[in-house]
C-alpha cells in the first residue's frame, strides 16, 4: 500500500523552506512532488521601479550563496542591449570574485551533503575551510556575502595590489586542504558506500530534463558557460570542463570538489595577470532601446538574465532564469525507485535553491484571496503610512 | 529567576525558520555552529522541531506563503521563547519594503499573534555571525528581566 510523506515547509533538512511530497511503499520511494513559493518575494516587479545602477544591489539579494552571479548576469545582459565596452581591469577584478564564489559555494555544498548523509565531520571540516574563503572576500571587497561589486560598465571598486598579494597564502592553503578533502571524501569507504550508484541521472534525461551545470557536467555532458559563451577573462586562462560519467551522487561530490581545485587554479592565474593601472569603469550614460541577454555560469549552473529596455533609466522588464529551475525536474528520474533514507541526499545532491528559482506565483481565485482586492489593501495601507487620502473603496478594505 | 529561564540561559534551543529570505542569513545562522564560531560553547544548538525551541531563528522578508505557516509556529514553540529577527529583512523590510508579496517584518506578524512574545532584531545584510550570538545574548538577557 502506497503511504504519501510529507516533508516540510520547515524541516531540519535544508534551509529553505519547501514541501516535498514523498510517495512510498515500504522503503521505495513511488513518486515525488514538490511545491514551492514561500520564498517568491517579487524581485522582477521591484527591479523596474530601480535605475540601471541599482538593480544590481537588489539582484544581490536573489540569493545569498550564489551573490555575485546575479548581479554578473544581469550586468552582462545591460553591456549586451547597451553594447557597452568594460574594461580589461573590471574583467579580471570580476571573474576572480566569481571564481571565490565558486570556491565558497562548492565547500558549503560539499558540507551539506556530508550533514544530509549524517556525516557532519565532513560538514565541519568543509565549513571550516570555507570560512578561510570568506575571510578573503571580506578583505577583497568588505563583506562575507553580498559583495556588491557589480555595476554595468565595469567593478564598484578597486583591490589594492597589496591585498591581492595577501590572497595567495590562503590560496595555498585552500588547494592543500581542498586536496585532502577530495581524497578524504572518495576514500572513506562510508561516503561511497552512500553515495555510489544512488540517484543516476543517465545522459539521456539530463539531456532531456535540460539540466545545467556540475548536476549535468556529472552525467557526462561539458555543459558550461564558461567555456561555450565565454565572458570575463575565460578564454585567456588556462583551465578545463569537469566532467563525469557516472551520473550518481558521488559523481556530482567529485564534480564539484575538483570544480573547487580549478577555481583555485584560476584565482593564482587571475591575481598573476591582472593589470596595476587602468579604468575600472568605463561609465556608461545611457542604455539605448532594446533588449540584451546574459549568461552566466553560476555555482549551480547556467543563470540568465533577460532586459527589456525601452531608452529610460530604468529597465522596462527583466527576466530571470535560475540554474535550480532546470535541475529539480531532474528529481522524478532520480529519486523514483530509490529508498527514503538515500531521496534526501538525492534531492540534496543538485543544489537545489528555492529563492532563486521561485521568480512567479499564483494566487489562486478563492473565496478569500482576490488578486485586486489585495493589491488596492496594499494601496490603501501604504497611502495610510504616507497621511494620503484613500478613495471611498480603500476606506471599505482597509476596515 | 525561574528554573526555565535559568536553563534557557545556559542552553538556548534554536529553530531555525525561513520566512522568504535569500539564504544569506540563514547560511550565516547555520555558520554559528561550525568550528569557527561555534555557538556551542554557549550551549546553543539546532534543533529540528519548535516544541524543543527557546529561541525562534526568523529569517527573511515575510511572504503571503510563509506567513500563515510562521504564525503556526509561533502557536506550537514552548513557551516562554523569543524571536531573533535576523537580518535586515526580518528586522525591517529592508530593499522588500514595497513589495506586492512580502507583507511586514517579523515582529508585526508576532504582535498579531501575542503582544508579549520578545522580538530582538539583529540588522545587517547579512549579520555577522558575531551579531547573531551578541543578538541572541542580549535577547535572553532581556528575557530574564522579564521573567524576573
Amino acid at each position: 500500500m502506497a503511504t504519501t510523506i510529507p516533508i516540510g515547509p520547515y524541516h531540519p533538512l535544508q534551509e529553505e523552506p519547501e514541501h516535498y511530497l514523498l510517495t512510498v511503499e515500504g522503503e521505495e520511494v513511488l513518486d515525488v512532488d514538490v511545491q514551492i513559493g514561500y520564498n517568491h518575494r517579487g524581485i522582477e516587479k521591484l527591479s523596474e521601479k530601480k535605475t540601471y545602477n541599482q538593480v544590481p544591489f537588489l539582484v544581490e539579494r536573489v540569493c545569498g550563496i550564489c551573490s555575485h552571479s546575479h548581479p554578473y548576469a544581469y550586468c552582462l545582459a545591460v553591456e549586451d542591449c547597451g553594447d557597452l565596452e568594460v574594461p580589461e581591469k573590471a574583467k579580471y577584478l570580476r571573474t576572480l570574485i566569481g571564481e571565490l564564489e565558486r570556491i565558497h559555494s562548492h565547500l558549503l555544498w560539499a558540507g551539506l551533503a556530508g550533514h544530509f548523509i549524517g556525516y557532519d565531520t565532513v560538514f565541519m571540516w568543509a565549513w571550516k575551510y570555507r570560512e578561510e574563503v570568506l575571510d578573503l572576500l571580506e578583505l577583497l571587497t568588505g563583506n562575507r556575502n553580498a559583495y556588491a561589486m557589480m555595476k554595468p560598465g565595469g567593478v564598484q571598486r578597486d583591490i589594492p595590489r597589496k591585498h591581492l598579494e595577501e590572497a595567495r597564502p590562503t590560496l595555498d592553503m585552500l588547494k592543500e586542504k581542498s586536496e585532502m578533502l577530495y581524497n578524504a571524501v572518495l576514500d572513506d569507504p562510508v561516503m561511497k558506500a552512500r553515495l555510489e550508484g544512488i540517484g543516476i541521472l543517465d545522459e539521456e534525461d539530463a539531456r532531456a530534463f535540460g539540466a545545467l551545470g556540475p548536476t549535468s557536467r556529472a552525467s557526462g555532458i561539458p555543459n558550461d558557460i564558461r567555456s561555450d559563451f565565454p565572458y570575463g577573462v575565460y578564454e585567456d586562462l588556462d583551465w578545463k570542463v569537469i566532467t563525469r560519467d557516472a551520473g550518481d551522487v558521488l559523481a556530482r561530490v567529485e564534480v564539484r570538489l575538483l570544480e573547487t581545485l580549478e577555481s583555485i587554479k584560476m584565482c593564482e592565474q587571475i591575481i598573476n595577470r591582472i593589470p596595476d593601472g587602468g579604468s575600472i569603469d568605463s561609465e556608461p550614460k545611457e542604455i539605448p532601446p532594446g533588449d540584451g541577454i546574459g549568461s552566466y555560469e553560476a555555482p549551480r549552473g547556467e543563470c540568465f538574465h533577460y532586459i527589456k529596455s525601452d531608452g529610460t533609466n530604468r529597465p522596462v522588464r527583466h527576466k530571470i532564469r535560475a540554474p535550480t529551475f532546470m535541475n529539480f525536474p531532474t528529481y522524478r528520474s532520480t529519486c523514483i525507485g530509490e529508498t527514503i533514507a538515500d531521496a534526501s541526499i538525492i534531492l540534496a545532491s543538485v543544489d537545489p535553491c528555492y529563492c532563486c528559482t521561485e521568480r512567479a506565483i499564483s494566487l489562486k481565485e478563492k473565496d478569500d484571496v482576490n488578486l485586486l482586492e489585495l493589491s488596492q489593501a496594499r494601496t490603501a495601507e501604504i497611502k495610510k503610512e504616507l497621511g494620503l487620502e484613500l478613495s471611498p473603496l480603500e476606506e471599505v478594505l482597509d476596515e | 529567576m525561574t528554573w526555565t529561564s535559568w536553563g534557557i540561559s545556559k542552553s538556548p534551543w534554536l529553530y531555525h525558520v525561513s520566512t522568504g529570505s535569500c539564504n544569506n542569513c540563514d547560511i550565516e545562522v547555520v555558520d554559528c555552529l561550525t568550528p569557527k564560531f561555534d555557538v556551542e560553547r554557549f550551549g546553543g544548538k539546532l534543533v529540528g522541531s519548535p516544541r524543543h525551541a527557546d529561541v525562534l531563528m526568523a529569517t527573511g522578508s515575510m511572504t503571503r506563503k510563509s506567513k500563515p505557516r510562521f504564525k503556526r509556529v509561533l502557536d506550537a514553540a514552548a513557551k516562554p521563547f523569543i524571536v531573533a529577527a535576523v537580518g535586515t529583512c526580518a528586522s525591517s523590510e529592508g530593499i522588500f519594503h514595497d513589495a506586492y508579496n512580502c507583507v511586514g517584518p517579523v515582529r508585526k506578524v508576532t504582535k498579531d499573534v501575542d503582544e508579549e512574545i520578545l522580538v530582538v532584531n539583529i540588522p545587517g545584510c547579512p549579520p555577522r555571525p558575531e551579531a547573531i550570538i551578541e543578538g541572541l545574548v542580549n535577547g535572553l538577557q532581556k528575557l530574564k528581566e522579564v521573567q524576573q
